[in-house]
């Protein structure tokens, strides 16, 4: 299990910052990723990987209204 | 088109003469105040102590309303106003999103005093003709427009018989009538409703610009509350502005390369940042239909659900091939480099009066396809477009058009009304022909279009009182607070969001606060406290742009590279750094962000105390339907069964197991209308009110609104 914005989250071998955006059909431009605080570029989803029991936030930040 | 003809018909009623102001920073201080019972053109003075309370834009407006009303005055008086008033940086080229004017008035459907911001070269030109407002009241005999000439320091209020009512009409006729020249068009903007404006509550304003590259008028909308409907009632067919002579720094601002320089460095974080963030100046706010479908926060049949399969279909790409582009970008005023208004050419008509005419339509942005689409369980884009300009033509908002049509469809599908009723509308979710022949009849006056442009609230009260419909049940479906539509986010599972539409003040609609993601999704909200301070912070803040002149979307449409590396990525920092600075550099003065907030907060209590002195705005009138709370039917609960019923197991320590879809219904209830009510308690604590939504008199003085004549309406209530 991983955590996903203060939520539990199934973890798998190999899970990349941009697979679980994927999974999490988290499509929306403007998210701001930190993995146990320590923030993510997006140039790095691909090829960052969360670990079991990490602590990811995946800030939206507000638009559009 | 014979403009010469038209003009000929026309009938001078006043005149009056005047030297224009030359703007000192930001400001004109001067107002035009007309009188049309009277046909009385008057100057008055801004004073500082105006400036100082009450800023500009939506401030002013509220303010003249204020005096020019009382108690008991209904939108349909002849004392009731229209204002317009663009704020001190609005007209500015130097920063995007600079054109904004606010529109304020009694609202035909709240009954109480509402505000709409509406883009359109008006505001900008009416102060460059050295008014910072406009105020009109009284009632003409017969249709007028009103004439503002800013180079030739005239005003006029002509009688107007031959021009059209329907705006892309009007708009057309009177930029040509007013032209020296087809290089002269872009000097003119006019301000029009439409036939359905006359004949419904939830008419709309349009404010024209003219596209010289297209070589065509183009509308922006001042939608929310049925200014529009006031407007024809007073019998005006247009308000029109010329100035010729839009430059560099007419504002006269106090620190021009301040100024100058915040907007270059927006320019370039725009040039640099939109293709790879929101993609505005390709999509325009089509961007949010597709995302609001996956996160299920998209209005579908009545705000019942909030995804559909066929959400694809009336998503961003598909809008993307048919709008027109010119390769240079498409603002609605000049210095919008984001340029989110997308335009549809040559677009053939398929029905009503202008069947087989090809014409240019202001593309939909998200909340027309959102609530003329989905809501309405219709997914064909062709009739998004058509829909889309028939409202605006016959000045009717979109927003309110497609929550009300939806809240009929349900009414329809529960047989609450039936053909008989509708005169033969089968007004089943997906009927596009129904939808817009609905629309036709709002436009001709006719049949069930004119009960139904009462709009909503007015609809629910019929079915109950004529039909025996179940008042419970209407009272849950009916998707009005305060007696406004509901804007086009399902706010089901997102209590700060409930609050952001149930406690703004003039009805549920977005420009006060959006807070879905943050709270939803985000999870950045826990507490009370925490969702209370975002609906004092957000609103406030967002209010602010209304009081100056602004247009929301470059805040935080596009960010700067770095903003998720600072504290508070939400509020996107820099830009907030901006806007501070942009005010500064405009009029001189030396505010800081939490200043900013401050004059937001001084004009919204004020705007809440407006209502309360109109009969509305205490507690009760924050309530909110509960379909926009949690869901009403089985047929919702049962659609979203898992998340439910995990939310009973987690959030209310419940077994579902072995219950029934009711009880489990009544328990979610239950528990969910609390939380609302806690969220009141919360938010008012936070805002300095009392437990009953009152601005506590310490609040007030803190603001320094602590104004004789607002003490007195609050005593009333302490
Ligand atoms: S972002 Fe869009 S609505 Fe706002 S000012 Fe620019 S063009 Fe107009």
């Amino acid at each position: 299990m991983i955590k996903v914005n203060g939520k539990d989250f199934q973890w798998e071998e190999g899970l990349t910052v941009q697979k679980m955006l994927e999974k999490k059909n988290y499509t929306f431009p403007h998210i701001v990723i930190k993995i146990n605080g320590k923030y993510i570029p997006p140039e790095d989803y691909q090829t960052t990987i969360i670990n079991k029991g990490d602590d990811v936030e995946a800030i939206h930040l507000i638009t559009g209204g | 088109m014979n403009v010469e003809q038209l003009k000929a018909a026309h009938k001078l009623l006043a005149e009056y003469r005047y030297t224009p102001a030359k703007l000192d920073r930001g400001y004109a201080n001067k107002s035009l105040y007309i009188n049309l019972s009277e046909n009385k053109i008057e100057e008055k003075v801004v004073t500082e102590t105006m400036k100082e309370k009450f800023i500009g834009g939506k401030g002013f407006g509220l303010w003249y309303l204020w005096n020019a009303v009382t108690p008991e005055t209904k939108w349909n008086d002849p004392e009731n106003e229209i204002v317009i008033s663009p704020g001190p940086i609005g007209g500015i080229t130097q920063y995007p999103g600079a054109g904004k004017s606010l529109v304020v008035s009694i609202s035909p459907t709240t009954g109480s005093v509402v505000d709409s911001n509406v883009g359109g070269y008006f505001g900008p030109l009416l102060k460059f003709s050295g008014w910072d407002a406009l105020e009109v009241q009284g009632k003409a005999e017969k249709d007028v427009i009103i004439f503002i000439d800013g180079n030739n320091g005239l005003v006029t209020i002509e009688e107007s018989p031959e021009e059209a009512v329907d705006s892309h009409l009007l708009g057309e006729q009177l930029t040509e009538m007013f032209a020296d020249n087809e290089e002269d068009k872009r000097n003119i903007s006019v301000v029009s409703a439409g036939t359905a404006a006359e004949h419904t509550l939830i008419g709309m304003l349009n404010f024209s610009f003219y596209d010289a590259r297209r070589k065509a008028v183009r509308l922006k909308q001042a939608g929310r509350g049925g200014i529009g409907t006031v407007l024809r009632d007073k019998k005006i067919k247009a308000i029109v502005v010329k100035f010729r002579g839009v430059k560099g720094n007419l504002n006269n601002v106090a620190d021009f390369e301040k100024v100058s320089k915040t907007g270059i460095k927006l320019h370039k974080e725009i040039y640099n940042g939109d293709d790879k963030q929101n993609k505005m100046r390709l999509r325009g706010t089509t961007f949010l239909v597709g995302i609001m479908n996956d996160y299920d926060l998209l209005p579908t049949n009545n705000f019942k659900f909030g995804s559909h399969p066929k959400g694809k279909e009336i998503s961003a790409p598909k809008w993307v091939e048919r709008f027109n582009y010119t390769g240079k970008s498409d603002g609605c005023w000049y210095g919008c480099t984001l340029s989110c208004c997308k335009v549809m050419c040559d677009f053939e008509l398929k029905t009503g009066p202008y069947k087989g005419q090809k014409v240019i339509i202001d593309a939909p942005e998200y909340e027309t396809i959102a609530g003329v689409g989905s809501n309405c369980g219709i997914f064909d884009i062709d009739y998004i477009a058509e829909c889309n300009f028939y409202c605006d033509t016959y000045g009717i908002d979109t927003i309110s058009f497609g929550t009300l049509t939806a809240f009929l469809m349900e009414c329809y599908e529960n047989g609450i009304i039936n053909k008989e009723i509708t005169g033969g509308l089968e007004l089943n979710f997906g009927n596009k022909e129904a939808a817009m022949e609905l629309l036709h009849q709002m436009s001709r006056g006719e049949g069930f279009g004119k009960i139904a442009g009462q709009g909503v609230r007015k609809c629910k009260e019929l079915f109950i009182k004529e039909y025996g419909a179940d008042a419970n049940f209407l009272q849950d479906i009916a998707m009005e607070a305060k007696g406004m539509e509901y804007a086009e986010y399902l706010s089901k599972e997102s209590l700060a969001q409930q609050g952001g539409f149930g406690l703004a003040n003039k009805g549920p609609q977005h420009d006060e606060a959006w807070l879905i993601f943050m709270d939803m999704v985000n999870n950045q909200l826990p507490t009370f406290e925490d969702k209370a301070e975002a609906l004092h912070y957000f609103p406030m803040f967002r209010t602010w742009f209304g009081l100056v002149g602004l247009c929301k979307l470059p805040w935080n449409d596009i960010v700067p590279e770095d903003n998720g590396l600072t504290d508070e990525p939400a509020k996107v920092p820099e830009h907030v750094q901006n806007y501070v600075d942009l005010f500064n550099g405009v009029t001189g003065k030396n505010i800081t962000k939490e200043d900013l907030i401050a004059q937001s907060e001084g004009v919204y209590n004020f705007q809440k105390v407006f209502n309360l002195r109109m009969g509305f705005g205490t507690r009760e009138y924050d309530k909110v339907p509960y379909r926009s709370v949690g869901p009403v039917t089985e047929e919702e609960y049962l659609s979203r069964q898992e998340r439910y019923d995990g939310q009973l197991k987690e959030l209310l320590g419940m077994d579902p197991e072995g219950m029934s879809t009711q009880e489990k219904m009544a328990a979610l209830r239950k528990y969910r209308e609390e939380q609302y009510e806690k969220l009141c308690d919360a938010v008012y604590e936070r805002k300095g009110w009392t437990k009953n939504g009152i601005p506590k008199l310490e609040t007030l003085k803190r603001l320094g609104m602590d104004l004789p004549e607002v003490v007195e309406v609050v005593k009333r209530y302490l």
